[in-house]
């Protein structure tokens, strides 16, 4: 099954070409890396072309690098019944740079879609219904970027003056508490807070 | 002549036939439903974003609570995704329980479908029928765990803990019974005029639209794709065990019925071939890096007593990598997409839940259908909105 993969994997680069940056291979998983603007190019080969007939597009999905320039990537996972196998399909965005939408050829990438602008505010090019989905109707913000923090902005609670929920930024009556985990003898510095000035006197003495 | 105007109407999220809290906004006109437009997200929890910020073994216990009504599958899923990235094996034994767990899982969640199902087209007695035989199944649940419904027992490298013989004898034993229901149930549904009037026909959905919306599982053998994970892509050893994929032929409402009906028959099937070859052995990795030792070793081993309390403090660290696993949860497909970046704690975790694609095609189906066959739609279909909203 990992031949058949990887014959598939370089098929595929070798007929799509430089749409495709990229095919890694791990784990007995197919994922090929693809530029952003050729997606529906490429999601349609794969549908349709017959050595690969990738006919049910199961999940698509968003991730956070926010260290990256293109902090996001979205992942779109195939399924092929005929064949047997899946595939994973990779593309990067950032917050201002929409993708086309899948929905023309898959009619279940549509709530997805929704799902992703929802959670982390990419935008779909050509979308017929880009609302969200997920979250409270009039939410702000999207909630699975990483530096969106866990607790969120606002907590609800019904008001019985007002008769009705009222919003109120979150109030914690004790601190998120984040562990640091690393093992004292994995995770920790040599140097010790301050050790830097003593290296900048050598230098000193040293000129 | 006065105009005729389409009129809208709010159905849920508080409605007893919406499986929770759906709420659906229908623009009918007259009794014919032209458009449905779900709002779903009312029981959003933040599961993926929580997983972030969790351990691996504390993430389990968020498995349990998308599809309440089967928690097995779904644990099982993220079990086999973290055993990928980590790259251990289960013991035969472990592989066996967990086959036994998840098919009792698929059970709990078709009797609970079916008679909310017939309930929703206006059939009472295969509700408290199968309730019945629902609890059986949760005492053997908490029999081999300690919890009935959300039973945190699959873990990564096995399960929590061993089952006893005389709990495995039980099971065996109370199969025959449940066969006696399922007939039972059968000569109040299969046949009834009510019934059938209310699901022939209704909801039809082909094939290439299956594979259009993303249907997996049960609603796409209805339609007559013969696809089962566990026969085409096998975890866990359910290659070892026989047992047949029924599938449907017209895709609506009755066929989706049958199916799951015919299903539940060959999990029995299932069940019977595990307890009869169940293996002898350990129930959970013996790598106790990840699985935690047993109470009687840590009585009297230093190392035990350490990997005891790094285990339950800090967690395992997974080598950083992905994958995408999915295993056939009575719903359909269940997948999850996992990331780890090399700590103790998922990076991404993203959650394919079957119950989310079935929804979607909700409008797809019913469209221009009565106002109650939307109701034999989403029942039929099978959504519960804790893997749905997630």
């Amino acid at each position: 099954m990992d031949q058949a993969l990887k014959e598939l994997g370089k098929y595929v680069q070798d007929t799509l070409g430089d749409a495709v940056t990229g095919t890694t291979m791990r784990l007995g998983e197919l994922s090929i890396e693809i530029n952003r603007d050729d997606v529906l190019k490429i999601i349609k080969f794969l549908r349709d072309d017959v050595n690969c007939q990738f006919l049910t597009l199961l999940d698509v999905c968003g991730v956070d690098y926010p260290e990256d320039d293109e902090r996001f990537e979205i992942v779109y996972h195939m399924l092929s019944m005929t064949h047997n196998n899946r595939i994973r399909i990779k593309l990067r965005t950032d917050e201002d740079t929409p993708v086309a939408s899948v929905t023309s050829l898959f009619s279940s990438a549509n709530w997805w879609e929704r799902e992703i602008w929802d959670l982390f505010g990419v935008a779909f090019i050509d979308h017929p219904d880009l609302r969200r989905i997920l979250t409270d109707y009039g939410f702000e913000g999207h909630p699975l970027r990483k530096d969106f923090p866990l607790t969120g902005y606002v907590e609800v609670r019904y008001d019985d003056a007002q008769k009705r929920i009222v919003y109120e930024p979150v109030k914690l009556t004790q601190e998120f508490r984040s562990f640091d985990f690393l093992s004292p003898w994995e995770g920790v510095q040599r140097m010790l807070p301050g050790d830097e000035k003593a290296e900048d006197a050598t230098k000193e003495v040293a000129k | 002549m006065a105009e005729i105007k389409n009129y809208n109407i709010n159905f849920g999220p508080q409605h007893p036939a919406a499986h929770g809290v759906l709420r659906l906004v229908l623009e009918m006109d007259g009794e014919v439903i032209e458009r449905a437009d779900p709002h779903i997200g009312l029981l959003h929890r933040g599961t993926e974003k929580l997983i972030e910020h969790k351990t691996y073994v504390q993430s389990i216990g968020y498995f349990d609570r998308l599809d309440y009504s089967s928690p097995q599958c779904q644990e099982h899923a993220f079990a086999l995704a973290t055993e990928k990235l980590l790259g251990i094996g289960v013991p035969a034994r472990g592989q066996a329980i967990r086959v036994l767990y998840a098919e009792i899982g698929r059970l709990l969640n078709h009797l609970m479908n079916i008679s909310a199902f017939a309930m929703d087209v206006g059939a009472m007695t295969p509700m408290l029928w199968s309730f019945e035989h629902r609890e059986k199944l949760m005492v053997f649940c908490e029999r081999a765990c300690g919890a009935r419904m959300h039973m945190h027992y699959f873990r990564p490298g096995g399960v929590a803990m061993d089952v006893q013989q005389e709990l495995l004898d039980d099971i065996y034993a109370w199969c025959p019974s449940f066969l006696d229901i399922l007939d039972d149930t059968e000569t109040l549904l299969t046949e009834n005029r009510i019934f059938k009037q209310r699901t022939v026909n209704i909801g039809v959905i082909d094939a290439e639209q299956c594979q259009d919306w993303g249907f997996t599982g049960a609603n796409l053998r209805a339609s007559g794709v013969a696809w089962d994970l566990r026969k085409s892509q096998p975890y866990d050893g359910y290659e070892k065990y026989d047992f047949q994929i029924p599938v449907g032929k017209n895709g609506d409402c009755y066929d989706r019925y049958l199916i799951r009906m015919l299903e539940m028959r060959e999990s029995i099937k299932i069940i019977r071939q595990v307890i009869d070859n169940m293996p002898i052995g350990p129930a959970k990795s013996i790598d106790h890096k990840v699985t935690p030792p047993s109470r009687t070793d840590m009585k009297h081993s230093m190392e035990a007593l350490i990997h005891h309390f790094k285990l339950y403090t800090e967690g395992f660290k997974v080598p950083a990598g992905e994958t995408y696993t999915a295993v056939e949860a009575p719903k359909g497909e269940f997948g999850v997409y996992l990331i780890s970046d090399g700590s103790n704690k998922p990076y991404r975790c993203k959650i394919r839940a079957p119950g989310f694609a079935s929804l979607q095609a909700t409008e797809f189906i019913s469209k221009g259908h009565m106002l109650a066959d939307i109701v034999a739609n989403i029942g039929s279909v099978d959504v519960v909105f804790g893997e749905v909203d997630r």
